[in-house]
């Protein structure tokens, strides 16, 4: 029963009919039914500024840069600069798997913070960060390096971070990247992304130009995996298999000195195009290395992107991805055999960030589900071009969508499955829609590659057709409610 | 009777802690109860009252012990001349930190320890020149000062100052109780002074409330960490610091004012010959081609 493009429409503006004009009028252009034949040109307005008075779910420039880009590389500390609550609320909460010995070499769930005190925004911070370092350096020898992730006061009283970090990091004879991503800057964590790719670039690539590595015809580098639930090792296993050699994860599991390997490789294979591409194409125009989408997300994409990433190579990796791909095959299709008859058919609506909202999809539809509605936090317009052919024609698509409206497309669109965040996950829960945390995988995967995809799907099937959905409504009011059916 | 709180502002280096420190000198020798709050990160509002180079300040003393939790109102309030009592709220060096946020940090803990709560008649805030943010319009918000003074000299960057102040008044003043209470003339000796400050004090709609003449003794008063009053009771200029502790003690004209607009303030600038009329031919031209 999917609707089309005029009954989309007319969803939509139903459910804007309660705002004000002027917000009508706003949340409008960022709202649309997909229309194919519109491939390549501009759907919907993304990157804006969220209304006042909403609900959002986005998050902020720190955010982007200690929380995703910054944050999964291990062997270096991260210090959340100004008050305490940034870095504490937001510590570990990403699921960015690692191999380390915590607190040793490796540091990736701890919260390093300078916890800023009223005396340090009156007579600055930067004294402390000395310190910080130094105390760092004593506790920690064996960190690589050390980022600097400013907060919004650091950026209110100016703080000269890049006079310590230059410092100190001559003092220390180690990297530290003052990374100026104060929470008020931009319009949600896209920008943090970006500011955090340019300190890559500024702090890191610029500065490990001499470095000198054995390289192969066959190297290549993760972009923008973050290793979420262990997502990059998923990924990483089949690049292997296919005979490349993975020389650097950014930043999933990753260290400096891969992220310092970056520009020797053949080719870059970015996964998050949307918090990674800056570096990617800068690494192209100043290094020359291209790169590549790819998905990995369900059997289908699987195939088609390891074909995809073989087709840059020669023959041998061409012939051995067609192995991998034929040895996966019985691997996966007593997964589809067991999961789609339990859910084909099934509708499901996603609300992810950077680029799952398109990414996932596959996977769904390999389970022979459908997506009836799908849109980003905090993406930009290519983002929405790259989603146009993923989904049907008349499919509803929401940019930076909020509380208010995606709590009324789900009750028009009556999905089987909503997939978001955690600050959509427990409201969707009690209206009783079965729900899957689609950022942290709900403390599972990884979903990535075959072998996530056997996850996936069991996941799916566990959380749709869950025994508890039924129980929602008491027994009594379900016998009254039968009876009146009955009546009527 | 209620506490007057006033606050003394006025462009940099126009004399405001000297006439603060004065004024109250004067009003404590007529037997008023005054406390200075300086609300600067230089420091130097109360100097002359404490005959000390500068006075330990809150927040310096609150980074000290941790944070201001850890203060008591004695370890940041001195009582010098004539039993006025001094804070100063201190700050950053320049270039670092944030000024504005140590006077609002400072005036929210001298509340909270009670030093508004003794026997008082005045309370003055000796403001840092600029209202560069809203650190240092803390003094002006909500049931803080109600009466404001501007320190003026008929110098035309001064009087922009002085109108310039009127309109960062005038948008507290419509919120709440603050008032302007006047402009007080700290003498430069231009020509026609004491008129042109009158004049500029009607268009804003307040007063001149005093005119203060320029006296060497203020300078040898000040190398001796010591306020006229103090340093040579018998001079005329006391008197002059005394006859403007009397006119604060009486004044009951408390105005929203009517800052004029640029125009207006070049009229009079002009009027008085200040500012020469201008020569619409000579703007924008280098030496070179005025000549040519």
């Amino acid at each position: 029963m999917s609707m089309d493009k005029a009954e989309t429409q007319a969803l939509i503006s139903e459910v804007l009919e309660v705002y004000p004009d002027k917000a009508k009028k706003d949340r409008l252009k960022h709202l649309t039914a997909n229309d194919t034949e519109q491939a390549g040109k501009k759907c919907v307005t993304a990157n804006r500024k969220s209304l006042p008075g909403v609900m959002t779910a986005r998050g902020c420039a720190y955010a982007g840069s200690k929380g995703v880009v910054w944050g999964p590389i291990k062997d270096m500390v991260h210090i959340s600069h100004g008050p305490v609550g940034c870095g504490q609320y937001s510590r570990a909460g990403r699921r960015n798997y690692y191999t380390g010995m915590t607190g040793v070499n490796s540091f990736g769930t701890m919260n390093f913070t300078s916890d800023f005190q009223e005396r340090d925004i009156v007579f600055g911070g930067d004294k402390k960060l000395s310190a910080i370092v130094d105390e760092i350096e004593t506790l920690f020898p064996l960190n690589k390096g050390i980022s600097i992730q400013s907060e919004c006061p650091v950026g209110l009283i100016g703080d000269d971070i890049e006079a310590v970090a230059k410092g100190k990091g001559a003092e220390i004879g180690k990297t530290i990247v003052p990374v100026r991503c104060e929470g008020f800057r931009g319009v949600s964590q896209s920008l943090g992304h970006h500011i955090a790719n340019d300190t890559l670039r500024d702090y890191v690539l610029d500065k490990s130009e001499d470095k000198e590595i054995e390289t192969t015809p066959y190297d290549v580098a993760i972009i923008g995996d973050y290793n979420i639930g262990g997502d990059a090792w998923s990924s990483r296993i089949l690049l292997e298999e296919i005979g490349l050699r993975v020389v650097a994860q950014w930043s999933g599991d990753g260290t400096i000195a891969e992220l310092e390997n970056g520009p020797k490789v053949k080719l870059n294979l970015i996964h998050c195009y949307r918090s990674m591409n800056y570096i990617s194409r800068h690494m192209e125009e100043k290094y020359g290395v291209p790169w590549m989408e790819y998905n990995l997300f369900g059997p289908t994409k699987c195939e088609e992107s390891l074909r995809k990433i073989a087709a840059f190579f020669d023959e041998t990796i061409q012939a051995k991805a067609e192995e991998v791909i034929a040895k996966y095959r019985q691997q996966w299709e007593p997964i589809v055999a067991k999961y789609k008859p339990l859910l084909e058919g099934k509708k499901v609506m996603l609300y992810v960030g950077g680029l799952r909202p398109r990414h996932v999809i596959g996977a769904y539809e390999d389970l022979g589900m459908e997506i009836v509605g799908t849109g980003y936090e905090f993406a930009h317009n290519d983002d929405y071009t790259k989603t146009i052919p993923e989904v049907k024609d008349a499919t509803l698509i929401y940019d930076d969508v909020t509380g208010y409206e995606l709590e009324k497309f789900a009750e028009k669109l009556k999905p089987d499955l909503i997939g978001a965040g955690v600050k959509e996950k427990y409201i969707f829960q009690k209206m009783g829609v079965p729900f899957r945390q689609m950022h942290s995988w709900d403390y599972s995967g990884p979903y990535h590659g075959f072998d996530g995809f056997a996850i996936f799907a069991r996941d799916m099937d566990m959380t749709l057709n869950n025994p508890c959905w039924d129980k929602l409504t008491a027994p009594w009011k379900k016998s009254e409610e039968a009876e009146l059916a009955e009546a009527v | 009777m209620a506490i007057r709180q006033c606050a003394i502002y006025g462009k940099g280096g126009i004399g405001k802690s000297t006439t603060t420190q004065n004024l109250v000198a004067a009003l404590a020798e007529a037997g008023q109860k005054v406390m200075i709050i300086g609300c600067d990160p230089k420091a130097d509002s109360t100097r002359l009252i404490l005959h000390a180079k500068a006075q330990n300040t809150i927040m310096e003393m609150a980074a000290e012990a941790g944070s201001v939790e850890d203060l008591e109102l004695d370890d940041v309030l001195k009582v010098g001349y004539g039993g006025v009592r001094c804070v100063e709220s201190g700050g950053p060096e320049p270039g670092v930190g944030c000024a504005g946020r140590g006077v609002i940090t400072a005036i929210n803990f001298l509340e909270e320890e009670g030093a508004y709560e003794e026997d008082l008649d005045f309370v003055f805030y000796d403001v840092l020149g600029d209202v560069v943010c809203g650190g240092f319009a803390m003094p002006i918000r909500e049931n803080k000062a109600q009466e404001i003074y501007i320190v003026v000299s008929g110098e035309m960057m001064a009087m922009y100052a002085a109108n310039n102040i009127s309109k960062g008044i005038c948008k507290y003043a419509s919120s709440g109780g603050v008032r302007l209470a006047g402009l007080i003339c700290n003498s430069r000796k231009c020509d026609r002074e004491d008129e042109l400050i009158e004049a500029l004090a009607g268009k804003i709609g307040t007063q001149m409330i005093h005119f203060v003449p320029r006296d060497n003794v203020v300078q040898q008063a000040e190398i001796r960490r010591m306020t006229v009053i103090e340093y040579n009771p018998k001079c005329n200029q006391a008197d002059e610091y005394r006859a403007l502790a009397q006119k604060v003690m009486a004044n009951e004209l408390f105005v929203v004012p009517e800052p004029c607009t640029m125009d207006e303030l070049e009229d009079l600038l002009m009027e008085f010959g200040i500012m020469e009329v201008e020569d619409e031919s000579i703007i924008g031209k280098t030496a070179d081609e005025a000549v040519a």
